[in-house]
């Protein structure tokens, strides 16, 4: 990093710098050398750190009145929305957040696969990144059944047989989870602890994520190395932060219309109902966000071999950047690719979709077929295509687009821009 | 870029509420024009004052609200009716209090404070009073059932005689929006039924509509002052996006680049 | 650059920082406001209490806004002792009638304005309460004649809504 050699003007802040160089972090922070060519996708990293934050802020807010007690769980919530000063605010702030917060972090992800962000030498930063994501699962998993609704008690009821399906311990595992013989009151209160605490980790890995980041830099669209700091990059401060804080204006626009104009649509009307162990709902569906991986779990015909595709599904995005061989970072330059992209973007959608609907019939044939291609993509297609895709050349930097007679290529760039 | 962000914010909302109306609406219910649907949507006072006067005439008799007290009926948003006659009503009601001195538990007239009281002491009594089917409470009823107001609405609306050859068990009526079409709850509205105080013509879907504004004012009893903070802070937040997106495009124009 | 450029950008940047600032503002209102007293607890603020059974000599504790009020039906003895002690001996002076509007009645929150604890009743050396927390002495009006407490026993706001009703608050 460029920035060791920093020195603050005034001698307090010498004086402090030395004994915590808290000073030299934030120079470091503001003075970042961020490649100039980062387009819109590149903000989700600021949005997601909003929304992390935004999480953790109405969630304490809402510890305050919240009782985690499955008599007065449901009643409580009412009463955060009923009684509670801004309650009814707050609460949906923190019900929407939950969407847009995964809204936010697939487009993050996807904007990776796009550019190879996840490859050498970003591996770290990547799996920081999964790793990330399967806590916010977890969490927002045990966030939904808070509320102690018909969705949240069967959805937990649903989720923690999962673990049944281990042989010979699941039973063991199943009934250590819900502290009882089914989903019950001690269920609730470990769910309220974890739920408290797992954002906290998972703000701690976003620490680290974003110092994995600083190491190597930025990628960019075009996915070459750059120089830093360079005519290629620009300060963090202020470029970046007012790129990232005009993107999020935008995000938030969108969320204050599901928050004030539509708050349960993204909710489920059954979870208005108060939890009832004797009775199921007629259709159980989780949140829109873990769709796909239901579809993929309801696909396998057998208990156990479903539940491990489907975390298999999150372990093949682990190993990705050793899946995939090709040494070119950006879709930009690898025309094949770019259409198998657009192919899993769309195999994803449909998986949501097969995930909402019922386990039958052509929904479950489609399902299949759209989980079969999804690891074919990762295990099949990804190594294949690095060691047979014809690409487009490279240019040698950011400014100076246009190297080797390659007259395609700007127009490639100009197109990548305009989208 | 921007345009495919907003295209792809634009797909993600239709794809959203396409799904949601897609399972909301296997028959198609009866659609009114709710007062309180859009973005300046409020509710009409003169409807919630009828529609209690439908609930506690008619419905209170087996379906608690539990959620509910006597003072949200002189709140701001909801039906406003005045404090003096907000406390009037609850004083109408008889309400368990105690224990006392002697350690017994005493009935005295409701006050502001009090929830509104249960038709029946819990759920198991209930259940046995109605042919073993829970009236269900109507605290958060609107917000319960997908489709909202329209299916309220469209049930209590959607009686009619069996199809020839259905044979209906005892208790059991039919109604054409009803899961499955048998419902335990027998035909609740009659034209006239009520006499309304402000003398509206009490017809079967005048009271339908009181009473299903009534029920989403209960499940939502911040619609109004939710819907004026949106407006509000959707125009804020439009004119900082707007001062923000110029001051960056100043900024961005000390280098040669595209922002 | 012309002359007026600068001073448009540092306007732009000014509003964008204001406007901002509004709204950060805006925006944590609701998360301090959620910890004030909320409508179900504002709706307990007042509270009516039967005193018909209380005798003569006897106190009768309430809860009031989640803390005790004393509501004690006083003797001829305790009322001319009350009204008897002089100005010039008390700690926090306060007339007698000013305290028991119907001097058989004496209504105060049962808080020792000390530290908060609960005094006892019919104790200490003035005949009327006594602090165990840390000796405060109360009259029979339930003023401070001892002890570190600086101030006479609180009385809140109350009325007599019918001869044998008291509404608090």
């Amino acid at each position: 990093m460029s920035d060791h050699d920093y020195q603050p003007t005034s001698k307090l802040g010498k004086w402090f710098n030395d004994r915590l160089p808290l000073l030299t972090l934030s120079n470091h922070l503001s003075e970042y050398p961020t490649p100039k060519n980062l387009n819109y996708w590149w903000t989700f990293g600021g949005i997601l750190t909003f929304c992390l934050i935004a999480q953790i802020v109405t969630g304490i807010a809402l510890a305050m009145h919240y009782i985690a007690d499955s008599d007065l769980a449901f009643a409580s919530v009412e009463h955060i929305m009923r009684d509670v000063n801004y309650g009814w605010l707050i609460r949906y702030v923190h019900a929407n957040g939950a969407s847009m917060f995964f809204l936010a972090v697939y487009i993050h992800i996807f904007r990776a696969l796009y550019y190879g962000s996840y490859k050498s030498p970003r591996e770290v930063i990547w799996i920081i990144g999964m790793i990330i994501y399967l806590l916010m699962m977890m969490t927002a998993f045990m966030g939904y059944v808070l509320p102690w609704g018909q969705m949240s008690f069967w959805g937990a009821t649903v989720i923690t047989n999962l673990f049944s399906a281990v042989p010979f311990v699941g039973e063991g595992i199943v009934s250590w989870l819900w502290g009882g013989f089914a989903v019950d009151n001690p269920t609730l209160t470990r769910f309220y602890a974890l739920h408290y605490l797992l954002p906290f980790l998972i703000l701690g890995l976003v620490v680290l994520h974003i110092w994995a980041l600083h190491v190597p830099g930025n990628n960019n669209p075009i996915g070459i190395d750059i120089k830093k700091p360079s005519k290629d990059t620009v300060p963090f401060h202020p470029y970046i932060v007012i790129k990232d804080g005009f993107a999020l204006l935008m995000f938030i626009i969108v969320f204050a219309f599901f928050v004030f104009y539509s708050p349960n649509i993204l909710g489920h009307a059954d979870n208005y109902i108060e939890a009832n162990p004797m009775v199921t709902p007629a259709h159980i569906v989780p949140e829109w966000y873990l769709l796909p991986f239901y579809a993929i779990l309801r696909s396998v015909p057998d208990k156990l071999f479903g539940v491990i595709a489907m975390f298999a599904s999150i372990f093949v995005l682990v190993i990705l950047p050793w899946l995939d061989t090709s040494k070119i970072r950006s879709a930009v330059f690898r025309p094949l690719y770019r259409q198998f992209y657009w192919i899993l973007f769309i195999d994803v959608l449909i998986l949501g979709y097969m995930g909402a609907m019922p386990a039958e019939g052509l929904y479950l044939l489609v399902a299949r077929v759209a989980t079969a291609y999804y690891f074919i993509h990762f295990l099949i297609i990804m190594p294949i295509l690095g060691r047979k895709e014809k690409t487009i050349p490279l240019p040698l930097s950011i400014t100076e687009p246009i190297i080797g007679g390659s007259p395609d290529l700007a127009n490639i760039i100009k197109k990548k821009s305009l989208n | 870029m921007k345009k495919i962000i907003t295209i792809t914010y634009l797909i993600f909302l239709l794809s959203i509420g396409g799904y949601q109306v897609k399972a909301a609406e296997k028959t198609d219910l009866l659609k009114i024009d709710w007062s309180f649907k859009g973005l300046f949507g409020k509710f009409d006072r003169g409807s919630l004052q009828r529609g209690y006067q439908v609930y506690s005439e008619v419905c209170a008799g087996c379906h608690s609200m539990k959620y509910l007290s006597y003072r949200n009926l002189s709140e701001k948003g909801g039906p406003e009716f005045s404090f003096e006659q907000a406390k009037a009503i609850a004083a109408s009601f008889e309400v368990t209090d105690g224990p006392n001195a002697d350690g017994e538990m005493f009935a005295r007239a409701g006050k502001l404070s009090d929830k509104f009281i249960m038709p029946y002491e819990n759920e198991r009594a209930a259940q046995a009073a109605n042919g073993g089917a829970y009236p269900p409470d109507m605290s958060v009823l609107a917000k319960a059932r997908s489709g909202g107001a329209d299916y309220l609405y469209s049930i209590l609306l959607g009686y009619e005689a069996p199809p020839s050859g259905t044979i209906l068990d005892e208790g059991v009526y039919y109604n054409k929006y009803m899961y499955g079409n048998n419902i335990k709850m027998a035909k609740p509205l009659e034209d006239g039924l009520v006499e309304y105080s402000d003398g509206t013509t009490a017809s079967e879907e005048q009271m339908a509509k009181d009473v299903v504004t009534f029920l989403m004012w209960a499940a939502e009893p911040h619609l109004e002052s939710r819907h004026q903070m949106g407006f509000k802070v959707i125009v804020y937040l439009i004119i900082l996006t707007i001062l923000v997106y110029f001051s960056m495009k100043k900024i961005w124009s000390r280098i040669e680049s595209e922002v | 650059m012309s002359d007026k450029k600068p001073k448009r950008r540092e306007f732009l940047f000014t509003a964008s920082y204001a406007v901002g600032a509004v709204g950060v503002a805006a925006v944590i209102w609701p998360l301090i406001d959620q910890m004030n007293p909320d409508a179900s607890v504002k709706a307990l603020a007042s509270t009516e209490v039967d005193v018909s059974s209380v005798k003569p000599g006897n106190t009768i504790t309430v809860l009031w806004r989640g803390k005790p009020v004393f509501i004690r039906r006083r003797t001829q003895d305790e009322i001319t002792e009350a009204k008897l002690v002089k100005m010039e001996d008390l700690k926090h002076p306060e007339k007698d009638e000013d305290r028991a509007k119907n001097p058989e009645w004496l209504v105060m929150l049962g808080i020792c304005t000390h530290l908060g604890c609960v005094p006892l009743n019919d104790k200490g050396d003035y005949d009327g309460w006594f602090c165990p927390c840390h000796g405060s002495h109360y009259d029979t009006s339930g003023r401070i004649r001892k002890g570190p407490a600086p101030t006479n026993m609180e009385v809140p706001k109350y009325e007599f809504v019918n001869a044998n009703t008291i509404k608090i608050g």
